[in-house]
């Protein structure tokens, strides 16, 4: 009946989840309470913008978490903060069992630049118009010291266009960027994070500004580096359906505030947070029938000094005298399914609202 | 079904006539909007979905030309329209809702005067009455009236597109052409507006031009579909039969690009290659070089939009043989095959 059902493809066996490494190891990047609050107003009112609250996750080698939220969300920010674009105002970042923010408080070394890449949004912007493809690869190999130059540094560059699907790789090193299509610049900035051979590559709505038929390619070859290279990607997405249909934990965030985690088809089967299942509930999907929930108010709460309590309290449809006073804990409701709201709290007996 | 055409738009082409060459950015494309319909126009960028919109309402701008085609509003000749005439036609006749609503609306004007002068500009009416209306409007696409006199970066970008909404309503137009409205929207506020674009429709009965690159919405929001792909409409049907039984093998490959929210996970490819370089479109059909059913004679003869199966029409020379018969069985297999 489904045009999907129809192509007979073979199953996402890529989704079959690795286990787990051994709990000697350290896990590849673990994130502990990570925060970020932005000053703002003049002299007399000093107030911030609670940006980032109090996230937690953890990511192993060869896995993909995913971070879905609106904008304003904080999803981004936390991308950044683990960049170290920005610097956190709370919380730890841990590499392989290095604290970084304590190890290096200043900015992020070398190494730890080599370790954590990023991907941007848009490829139109992230890549500088007067250099080619060959430079711009040819940059993090010398400043990474992952080449020797000359011919070595040629074969490189080729290697990793050759590696993201750009070939022939020696014609695609002397374009442009204004010679390339969207998504072949996105394979550009893909080829350039892993120029320094990361273990984690930040990926920040890295299709979101792709022409619709090229962005299952975009998606594909994160798939294959994770597989080929283990690399673990924290991918951030607004889109629910790309976010399952990559990624091995997705985590829901909502004003700042990671609301729920959960894989993805236990997140969009079972959603538990009322704000998982409102945005659920508005997600165009033509396979299947139209869900028409009651409506919430669509506005997001400002972030300048917000009022204790659940962040999402003023939309919700079940919201209790406790939301408004206290900000809800982090509760297991089901194996590898978290949620962060009064209604699943200790005591609370309606836990399926 | 057939009800007399709204919007009669005939083999229309537009070129941007540049120092660097021409670029036929529409080329030859036919469709028709009954009243009280969706019809919606579904491309990537640089179809010419834009700029179909743009020719129909007389908008575009040189180096943009319409140089062939007609379009009829109604039995009147759109193309041969004069301003005066075309200030009457536009606003009146068709309204435009664009995705940037905070590059629509004038920072330094409250929305209530905005809706107020153009009552004002088409209708002989006092200001005070005008402003009246505005406050109706307001509260019919969801804002509080007490809104009237707020600064657009007053409001959300959810309240701004309501308020582009309020003001294409203003005068109670036949058509109104949407490009895009939502894009610019988180989905939640995205699908409000959808909502209430609904209700409106229900309760004013006016049609909808709804363009967008995002085709499981148009999948629930609209009637029928039209695909566009390098200035030509590839693919037309009711909404459903798009989903449910793509021909056209770029439409089968887009319903292959964006993953389901449910059911079972299968691998999705897109579609290879990228959207062509409309200053040197591909011979023939201007999809074959990333088709997988390619065939020699593709390069060379471009296909006709043709009807393939009842009111299901489609340009692909793979349904050339067999009218009413086509293979689409085959055409679904085959054009994901070898991916």
């Amino acid at each position: 009946m489904f045009i999907t059902l129809r192509y007979e493809v073979a199953d996402m066996q890529a989704h079959a989840t690795p286990a787990p490494p051994p709990s000697a190891r350290p896990p590849l990047l673990e994130v502990r309470g990570l925060g970020k609050r932005f000053p703002v107003g003049g002299i007399f009112r000093r107030a911030s913008v609670h940006a980032l609250e109090d996230a937690s996750f953890t990511l192993e080698r060869g896995r993909i978490v995913a971070l879905v939220g609106e904008s304003g969300s904080g999803k981004s920010t936390t991308a950044r903060l683990i960049a170290r674009l920005v610097e956190p105002t709370a919380g730890e970042i841990v590499l392989n069992g290095q604290n970084v923010l304590r190890s290096e408080p200043r900015a992020a070394s070398l190494a730890y630049r080599g370790a954590v890449q990023m991907i941007f949004q848009d490829p139109f912007a992230s890549l500088n118009p007067v250099h080619t493809v060959g430079y711009h690869l040819s940059r993090p190999l010398a400043i990474h010291g992952k080449s020797r130059g000359g011919k070595d540094e040629q074969g490189a560059i080729e290697a990793l266009l050759a590696t993201v699907g750009l070939t022939p790789p020696a014609i695609y090193a002397e374009k442009f960027p204004h010679e390339l299509s969207g998504g072949q610049r996105q394979r550009v900035a893909f080829a350039r994070a892993l120029a320094v051979d990361p273990a984690v590559m930040l990926a920040d709505e890295p299709i979101s500004m792709l022409d619709v038929s090229i962005r299952m390619g975009i998606l594909n070859l994160m798939e294959r580096l994770k597989e080929e290279r283990g690399i673990a990607y924290l991918y951030i997405t607004h889109d629910i359906a790309s976010a399952r249909y990559i990624a091995d934990e997705t985590i829901v965030m909502y004003a700042g505030r990671m609301v729920e985690g959960a894989t993805g088809d236990e997140l969009i089967g079972h959603p538990a947070h009322p704000y998982t299942q409102l945005l659920l509930s508005a997600v165009p999907d033509p396979r299947t029938p139209r869900r028409r929930q009651p409506r919430a108010r669509a506005e997001l709460p400002s972030l300048i000094d917000p009022p204790p309590g659940c962040p999402f309290a003023n939309r919700c449809p079940h919201v209790m005298d406790v939301c408004r006073q206290t900000m809800p804990g982090v509760e297991s409701i089901a194996a590898g399914h978290w949620v962060r709201c009064h209604l699943y709290g200790p005591g609370s007996s309606s836990a399926n609202a | 079904m057939l009800a007399s055409p709204l919007l009669d738009v005939q083999g229309l082409q537009v070129e941007y006539q540049t120092p660097g060459g021409v670029v036929r950015a529409v080329d030859g494309v036919s469709f028709q909007i009954r009243p009280g319909e969706v019809l919606g126009l579904a491309g990537e960028s640089g179809s010419g979905k834009s700029t179909v919109a743009h020719a129909i309402t007389r908008i575009l701008h040189p180096p943009a030309v319409i140089t062939g085609g007609e379009v009829h509003f109604r039995d009147r000749d759109v193309l041969a329209m004069s301003d005066t005439e075309l200030a009457n036609f536009r606003w009146r006749e068709v309204s435009m809702v664009f995705q940037s609503a905070m590059n629509a609306l004038n920072p330094v004007m409250t929305i209530g005067d905005q809706i107020a002068d153009t009552i004002v500009a088409h209708e002989a009416v006092t200001r005070r009455d005008a402003r009246e209306r505005a406050r109706e409007l307001l509260d019919v696409v969801g804002i509080e009236a007490r809104r009237l006199d707020a600064y657009p970066h007053q409001l959300s970008g959810g309240m701004r597109q309501r308020a582009v909404i309020a003001i294409a309503l203003a005068l109670n137009p036949p058509l109104m052409i949407m490009d895009e409205p939502t894009t610019a929207l988180d989905v939640v506020v995205q699908q409000e507006i959808l909502l209430q674009i609904e209700e409106l429709k229900e309760r004013f009965g006016f049609s909808i031009l709804f363009i967008t690159h995002d085709l499981s919405l148009l999948v629930e929001f609209s009637d029928r579909i039209a695909i566009m792909y390098a200035g030509q409409i590839v693919e037309m049907a009711p909404a459903q039969r798009v989903f449910d039984d793509p021909l056209h093998p770029y439409t089968v490959g887009l319903m292959n690009s964006f993953p389901a929210l449910t059911g079972e996970k299968t691998r999705m490819s897109g579609i290879p290659g990228s959207p062509p370089d409309m200053r040197h479109p591909p011979s023939g059909c201007r999809f074959h070089d990333r088709c997988a059913l390619v065939q020699p004679m593709h390069t060379r003869v471009v296909p006709l939009l043709r009807e393939a199966k009842p009111g299901h029409f489609v340009a692909c020379h793979l349904y050339d043989a067999m009218p009413g018969s086509a293979p689409a069985a085959d055409v679904h297999h085959l054009a994901l095959r070898g991916r």
